[in-house]
């Protein structure tokens, strides 16, 4: 069962998943997305909610709506969205990781090398995966 | 476009007891209404009444823009599905057939599918059933009908939870197909939750709480840390629930929570968790009576 939460709008939830698959690269420009039954089947949702959630990203611009067809990723979709999620990666991600670190007693310095060593950590990770 | 049900000032009072006191409220078409509320909160009353089982004392009420009561053209265009319905001593294959007789829009196909899906079988009497069983067969009528609209009231008596999810899942999967106005009367909350387009809350025979599920949701949260950070938090707000252990204090406060609150919150070191629907709508009732008390 895909999971959603109880906070937020289920048809942002919808919404920032089909988001996500773009980015992730599942879904890539031109393709069809799946229609508002087909979502509402797989989460266990209202057809409505489904749609509610694929308008949104029509409105954005993410996706495009071809006529008797269905909905399609837009072309430059994923740019778009890669940049409106870097805008707010310092709120979500950063903020609250600099407050983190200031309770704990974490200096700037000590924040900022350990930033790098996990970095370098993947990036090793993934490359011993690849050679394997 | 016109509502599918539209109730107006309406109240039931039968000797020295109000089932339902002056509520309105419409039900739009082709959505799926949660008619949530305790048991005695009205929910049965109110559909007895929609589908003409039962006369309003005041007000008015109307389907489909006429009154229900003795309205065949109106009764036809709708299936009611009770709780522990009684059937006519008929075998299963039988009771299914009649009702297809009645229901205009009857997809025999569906009605062939659930059969199946729900393992009934068809030759036995139905006073032999289980109660599950004959709760299948509820709904095995309700869907197949494809009535415009359809009126289910806590239809699921004695039915596991595998056969209530097949139940939801069907009812998802038809209505998608084919949109009708369905209401849903049922305390099972969380389980048909994502189901729900809007709800609707009877509490003592009036409407608590009537409103698109899109805009309940996240509006309240348990707020819990340090029981000083959490007071702060909360000084001079509305509180529905308060508890605390040692030094640390949870309450649950309605919302909406904005993106201020929020980050108020987190300087606080304090965990915001939102309350579910089901939670929700016992806050809304139980905070009520709170309220009261302390008034």
């Amino acid at each position: 069962m895909p999971s959603l939460d109880e906070g937020t709008p289920l048809f942002v939830q919808i919404a920032g998943q089909l988001a996500d698959d773009i980015v992730d690269g599942q879904l890539t420009e031109g393709t069809r997305v799946p229609s508002t039954n087909e979502l509402a089947a797989f989460y266990r949702i209202n057809p409505a909610t489904a749609a509610k959630g694929i308008n949104m990203l029509v409105d954005e611009g993410v996706l495009e709506k071809r006529r008797g067809i269905g909905m399609f990723v837009a072309d430059g979709a994923r740019e778009q969205l890669l940049a409106a999620r870097r805008k707010l990666f310092a709120e979500q991600y950063v903020g609250p990781m600099v407050a983190e670190a200031n309770r704990l007693g974490i200096d700037n310095d000590t924040l900022v090398s350990l930033v790098k060593e996990t970095s370098a950590n993947n990036a090793s990770a993934n490359n011993g995966g690849k050679t394997r | 476009m016109t509502p599918t049900i539209s109730v107006a000032g309406l109240s039931r009072r039968y000797r020295g007891h109000t089932a339902l006191d002056n509520i309105s409220l419409t039900v739009e078409p082709d959505t799926v209404t949660g008619l949530l509320g305790r048991n005695g909160a009205g929910k049965t009353t109110l559909l007895r009444i929609i589908t003409g089982l039962e006369f309003p004392t005041d007000g008015e009420v109307t389907v489909f823009g006429a009154v229900p009561a003795e309205n065949e053209a109106v009764l036809r265009r709708m299936v009611f599905v009770r709780e522990e319905q009684s059937y006519p001593d008929f075998r299963v294959g039988t009771a299914i057939r009649v009702a297809s007789w009645f229901y205009p829009y009857w997809s025999a196909e569906l009605a062939e599918q659930l059969i199946a899906d729900f393992e009934l079988p068809l030759s036995r009497r139905i006073g032999r059933l289980s109660r599950g069983m004959r709760s299948a067969v509820g709904i095995v009528i309700g869907l197949a009908a494809r009535a415009e609209l359809t009126l289910f009231d806590e239809p699921y008596a004695g039915l596991d939870a595998v056969a209530r999810q097949l139940f939801y899942d069907r009812l998802l999967t038809d209505y998608a197909e084919h949109p009708r106005t369905i209401v849903l009367s049922t305390h099972l909350v969380d389980e048909v939750a994502n189901l729900l387009e809007h709800v609707v809350m009877l509490d003592h025979g009036r409407v608590a709480l009537d409103a698109p599920t899109d805009e309940i949701r996240g509006t309240a949260m348990t707020v819990s840390g340090p029981a000083t950070a959490v007071e702060e938090f909360v000084a001079g707000g509305p509180v529905w629930h308060r508890q605390a252990v040692a030094s640390r204090a949870s309450v649950v406060v309605p919302g909406p929570f904005d993106a201020a609150a929020q980050a108020r919150a987190r300087a606080l070191h304090l965990s915001l968790e939102p309350l579910s629907l089901q939670q929700l709508l016992v806050h809304a009732s139980g905070g009520a009576a709170q309220e009261k008390v302390c008034a």
